[in-house]
């Protein structure tokens, strides 16, 4: 996105909302008339939470439940539709300068937060400049590298300035990236223990209740949302189930209404999807588009050799892991770049499979991978995982190498894939809806830092690249981002820099009953304030 | 006063226990790779590591690791378990919230096994003494061998499946009906629905061995002179299993209910789990996994203590019950 066609969707965005909403209105008064369901008031939505969250304060924790539940409470100054366009959150309209450089936001009119204080500039401006740059591990690394200044010009208005254009910074404005978050209630205070954490404060439709530790969140409807009429739902409640089997039987039995990706294993799906009056959709995982991929430790032999990095792309049978290992929810990947996020490249290397050219490639390298062992760092996130490091060794044994498995919990992995303490695993990262916020961490040089996981965990070097994702970020016309896109994605799929492996599809399951459960590119985390349950 | 500084000695043994328990597993934990404050970042999805760093700070995870255990053992003399660092409640709360739902499982599902057990295995002892109706001693040994033999969870989710899915009668997770405004006893009857099933699942495998161990001591009594005598005497069959053989037998089922108590005090986790039953070793697990280390230490004190309260109990009653048992 550039500076010039960036203002397009904002300027229109003035007139679009209003008359957005308008056409919306109509279409559902048509709709009242011809006799289809229209918005009911009432009822409480029942959906699972798991793993039970730390902490709801979207600003201190975003562990991805924590985000489902506090989406409700919280809220940030854009959503973003399917086809990631920003929509109207907070900020009813916003500007990008001719360079880039400065963004202004127009806010709603008449929001409070849910103690009754109203909300103004002074909230925004304090969340971003002083309370996300100081604790939000993904947020700060985007504003302090970015934002020059953040000024209140009006109690409505807001003026961020950045030190150098950053195409995607708009995308940054999604509520678990940056919730917006009460000053009168933090400011000055010491925010990670402010007694408020545990009775979170937003702008959201819903209200938090109560929230028995180990079986229930309850969130309220709240009565002054500033979209009159939302939200429909009396209230959410989030049940805590922590086996997933159990999980299943609850949404069987109908005790629950939504199951969320990741709330029962994939081997459950098929059969809860047969159920009577159950819907599915894979929508709404757009911004997040999650990738799958196999880590290949660079520093040191077999991997550090871009022929065997090679001859394992060759060696894995990408369709049957999606097909057989994770049934089918996922679809094969080209590259690094998802084919939902914008840039996305085919014009890339193919890998089909094919064992003989593996070993070939082997053969070519010169690396004798029987002689050099290789232990394969078990990916703790379930079953399927488990399954595709026992594939992946057979995969690998069949063209020569000697392979073993290591088991690691999630507290295990975290800490050997940050001190580079491994020679082959997987993983799967979001990226956020532009390649500059959730690709390029990846394999950036200057991410290869000790320390932390999801960042350049493999050594992968090359100025060349650096060169076209920094191009890629800064550049003000797509024409030019894409063009480094582009060749970005050539040179990082003919060197493995990571083995891609598939998009991940996220699958969401609900009774027949709710309705406008996904309408966002972000689905379940969004506020749910459109979401209505059939009387 | 003999059976007083008896308990005073056991209790000043106790409490050294406990302080062990809890050095070791401060010892033991930090083996465990990773740390809260890598774990925490990686659930974030990414940071950069002078965010870990900062969180390291201010957990105290950067001062030597001696340090941090007198900080930890001076904060319990004074009852203070510590931080959570990731729930950022103090310790104690957590735990307190959780125990009543676990001593309720515990007890219910104690009593359900030791009572059920020791009626099983009295029915089938006598059954068998009588000679009369070895069927029933047959039936009831063999379904005790089967439950034995079954694996917990297993047990569980069958039981889950056939009453809750297939029957609908009992509810198949959570502790009381979600956002229920129930109050007094109807919601007491909504609590104990809630409990069928965890007990039992809980309960069955202790209820098995209680059976067979009562079978197994009422025999060895009933073979013993004093019986043939009080039978010689012409005292009721009834009479003889109560009084004579029951009493002499229980010795060894009070030896493992203390077992019992002790090993369901850690080892709820796998029906707190599949039950969604919102107890302390749930908590436990949970705590493990994030590397939450403050917490992972409270509710090792909380269980070991348990365990060294139910111990002394149990030595206690074995004094009562049998007053040849002396506490040298």
């Amino acid at each position: 996105m550039s500076s010039t066609s960036t203002n397009k969707p904002s300027a229109l965005s003035r007139v679009k909302g209003p008359l957005l909403s308008a056409a919306l209105a109509a279409m559902l008064a048509v709709a009242g008339t011809t006799g289809a369901q229209a918005q009911t008031h009432g009822g409480t939505l029942r959906a699972i939470v798991q793993p039970e969250p730390p902490l709801l304060m979207l600003g201190l924790n975003q562990q991805i439940p924590t985000q489902y539940v506090a989406g409700k409470i919280y809220e940030s100054l854009l959503t973003w539709s399917p086809d990631l366009k920003p929509q109207p959150g907070l900020a009813r309209a916003w500007h990008v300068s001719e360079d880039g450089k400065t963004y202004t936001f127009d806010l709603q009119q008449g929001v409070t937060w849910h103690d009754g204080k109203p909300f103004s500039a002074d909230d925004v401006v304090f969340s971003i400049d002083k309370f996300l740059r100081a604790v939000h591990p993904r947020a700060r690394v985007i504003i302090n590298q970015f934002v020059e200044s953040v000024t209140a010009l009006a109690p409505d208005k807001v003026e961020i300035k950045l030190k150098s254009p950053f195409a995607p910074f708009l995308k940054s404005f999604v509520s678990d990236n940056m919730p917006i978050v009460p000053k009168h209630l933090y400011d000055g205070t010491d925010y990670l223990n402010n007694p408020n954490n545990q009775k979170p404060i937003g702008t959201g439709p819903f209200m938090f209740k109560s929230w028995s530790k180990g079986s229930v969140i309850e969130l309220v409807r709240n009565p002054n949302y500033w979209q009159k009429g939302k939200p429909y739902l009396d209230g959410i409640v989030f049940s805590v189930i922590p086996d997933s089997a159990s999980r299943a039987v609850a949404f069987e039995r109908g005790d629950v209404d939504v199951l969320r990706s990741g709330d029962v294993d994939n081997v459950d799906i098929k059969r809860l999807k047969a159920l009577p009056n159950v819907d599915y959709t894979t929508n709404g995982w757009e911004m997040f588009s999650q990738q799958a991929y196999v880590q290949m430790n660079q520093r040191k032999p077999p991997f550090d050799n871009v022929k065997v990095r090679q001859a394992v792309m060759y060696a894995l049978n990408r369709k049957f892991i999606v097909d057989n290992i994770f049934f089918g929810l996922g679809k094969v990947s080209t590259g690094p770049i998802s084919s939902k996020t914008p840039f996305y490249s085919a014009d890339v290397t193919q890998y089909p499979y094919d064992i003989k050219k593996a070993r070939a490639l082997i053969k070519e390298s010169g690396v004798d991978v029987s002689k050099t062992p290789v232990k394969i760092l078990a990916y703790p996130y379930g079953a399927a995982w488990d399954r595709l490091g026992e594939y992946t060794r057979q995969a690998l044994q069949q063209i020569g190498f000697n392979v073993d498995m290591e088991a690691a919990d999630a507290g295990t992995w975290s800490k050997r894939v940050s001190d580079f303490d491994f020679d082959l695993t997987f993983s799967f990262t979001s990226q956020y809806g532009d390649p500059a916020l959730g690709v390029s961490r990846l394999f950036l040089t200057r991410n290869i830092v000790k320390g932390s996981a999801f960042v350049n965990n493999v050594g992968y070097q090359n100025a060349e690249a650096d060169a076209l994702w920094d191009k890629g970020a800064t550049a003000t016309s797509d024409a030019d981002r894409k063009q480094a896109y582009d060749q970005v994605q050539k040179i990082l799929v003919d060197q493995v820099a990571n083995g891609y492996l598939f998009e991940i599809e996220n699958p969401s399951l609900y009774r027949a009953k709710v309705h406008n459960l996904v309408t966002t590119a972000i689905g379940l985390n969004d506020t749910f304030a459109d979401v209505y349950i059939d009387k | 006063m003999k059976t007083l500084s008896y308990f005073a000695s056991r209790l000043s043994k106790a409490i050294i226990v406990v302080l062990g328990v809890v050095i070791l597993n401060f010892l033991l934990i930090r083996m465990a790779p990773g740390d809260p404050a890598s774990v925490m970042a990686g659930e974030a999805g990414a940071s950069d590591p002078a965010y870990v760093e900062q969180l390291r700070r201010e957990f105290g995870l950067d001062k030597p690791v001696y340090v941090q255990l007198g900080i930890y053992l001076k904060g319990i003399t004074h009852l203070d378990l510590g931080f959570s660092y990731r729930e950022r409640v103090p310790v104690l709360n957590l735990i307190l919230d959780r125990l009543p739902a676990t001593l309720l499982l515990m007890g219910c599902a104690f009593l359900f096994s030791v009572a059920l057990g020791m009626l099983a295995g009295v029915i089938a002892a006598r059954a068998r003494y009588e000679g009369r109706r070895r069927w029933l001693d047959s039936t009831i040994m063999s379904g005790a061998l089967l439950i034995y033999a079954t694996p917990q969870f297993w047990l569980a989710l069958l039981a889950v499946i056939f009453f809750s899915l297939t029957l609908g009668w009992l509810p198949p997770f959570g502790m009381e009906t979600v956002a229920s405004t129930l109050t007094g006893w109807a919601r007491v009857g909504d609590i104990a629905t809630h409990l069928v099933l965890p007990t039992i699942s809980l309960g069955c495998f202790f209820m098995a061995i209680y059976a067979r161990l009562t079978r197994a001591s009422m025999l060895e009594v009933l073979g013993m002179d004093f019986i043939k005598t009080a039978r010689a005497k012409g005292v009721p069959v009834q009479q003889i299993i109560r009084r004579h053989a029951l009493r002499n037998a229980l010795l060894p089922v009070i030896t493992l209910a203390g077992i019992q108590l002790g090993q369901m005090a850690g080892g709820a986790v796998l029906t707190e789990t599949v039950f969604g039953w919102p107890g302390i070793g749930r908590l436990m697990f949970d705590a493990l996994t994030a590397r939450d280390y403050q917490l992972l230490l409270g509710v090792f004190l909380v269980t070991s203590t348990m365990v060294v309260v139910f111990n002394l109990i149990t030595d206690l009653i074995y004094r009562f019950v049998d007053p040849r048992i002396q506490g040298s």
